[in-house]
């Protein structure tokens, strides 16, 4: 498998007047980007026809780096704006990028609905487990014991993994990797965007300026080796599940692949069957 | 030939970490942005996996696929 080179992103889809990225040093919210925009590019899909939704944060930035129409919206609504696009307008493909706290506490209930709906989006989430842009506060995503600026001595929250709570709900495609994992990831990016129905991929990001200096772990080199390290494929996971022994990794992988009816779909069979 | 936009770069150097052949190493002088680039140390290792170019996460390397002789 052949990549391109970055020149093509950057004269094809990036508006070079933003560049370069805000991003702090090492941040993999520029990698993630990067990656939808080559999963874009394999799929020769139309920037006429695309419009990139964002909340509010850090990954929310995106879309002002791309060159497409694009929303930024209010905070943790991204996925309320982008069904009233995909509904208002069912030709356009709608992609919603979104953060951690975006996506899984101030907008948990519009991630939830919009899963039971089956609205034909793809939420793109880079989960860094922490608030980056504020500084670096506590996150329904961070992990137990971990340090943040609100919670100085460890976090004593269980955190939510938004993957599997997507899985639950039933969202006909949910996905999740690193930024240590580019290939999988860009494969992935492309399935869901090419899946009818609501499709999730959840991308867990290194953020060095605040989980990494806040609790340790070095810089982005550091910690891109520790998501190699703490997180098991889904495949190995089955396997060492049947032979009854458990683990703390975090699991990554294609978790879902089913096919549902989208919500579109159903609405106009609803009105031609009225009619 | 392998660019680094040293005006893009903010000196994270995953692209020295993941390189598989090695190419790059970290540059000794400050950029303009008061970081450390990477440097185009052996070029001629460079197999166009384009790597380095997808780890990057500020846009900064272009690894062109043709060779101008």
């Amino acid at each position: 498998m052949g990549f391109i080179s970055n020149d093509i992103i950057i004269e094809k889809y990036l508006r070079k007047d933003m560049l370069p990225t805000i991003f702090c040093t090492g941040c993999g919210i520029g990698s993630v980007m990067n990656y939808a925009l080559r999963a874009i590019h394999d799929l020769n899909i139309d920037m006429n026809e695309t419009v990139f939704v964002s909340g509010i944060g850090c990954s929310s930035r995106v879309p002002g780096y791309i060159y497409s129409d694009g929303l930024h919206s209010l905070h943790g609504r991204a996925i309320a704006y982008a069904t009233g696009v995909k509904l208002a307008n069912p030709k356009l493909k709608v992609i919603v990028f979104t953060g951690d706290g975006d996506c899984g506490a101030i907008g948990g209930n519009h991630f939830l609905h919009a899963i039971r709906r089956n609205v034909d989006i793809t939420v793109i989430s880079i989960n860094n487990f922490i608030y980056g842009m504020t500084g670096g506060q506590v996150a329904p995503t961070t992990p137990l014991n971990s340090k943040t600026t609100t919670t100085p001595y460890g976090n004593i929250e269980y955190p939510i993994d938004l993957s599997m709570m997507a899985k639950v709900i039933g969202a006909p495609y949910v996905a999740r990797w690193t930024t240590a994992h580019p290939v999988q990831c860009i494969s992935s990016i492309k399935k869901a965007l090419q899946k009818t129905g609501f499709s999730f991929v959840e991308v867990l990001a290194p953020c060095p300026t605040s989980y990494g200096r806040l609790n340790k772990m070095g810089n982005t080199l550091d910690m891109t080796k520790h998501f190699k390290e703490s997180t098991i494929n889904i495949k190995l996971y089955e396997k060492m599940l049947a032979d009854g022994k458990t683990t703390d990794k975090m699991v990554i992988g294609e978790l879902v692949d089913i096919e549902k009816e989208d919500f579109n779909t159903k609405y106009n069979k609803f009105c031609g069957e009225l009619k | 030939m392998i660019h680094v936009n040293t005006n893009y770069c903010k000196g994270c150097l995953l692209c020295v970490e993941y390189c598989p052949k090695k190419v790059y190493v970290k540059s000794e002088k400050l950029s303009k942005k008061g970081v450390f680039p990477p440097e185009v140390k052996f070029p001629e290792n460079c197999i166009k996996c384009h790597l380095c170019e997808l780890m990057c996460p500020d846009f900064a390397i272009i690894v062109e696929d043709k060779d101008d002789k």
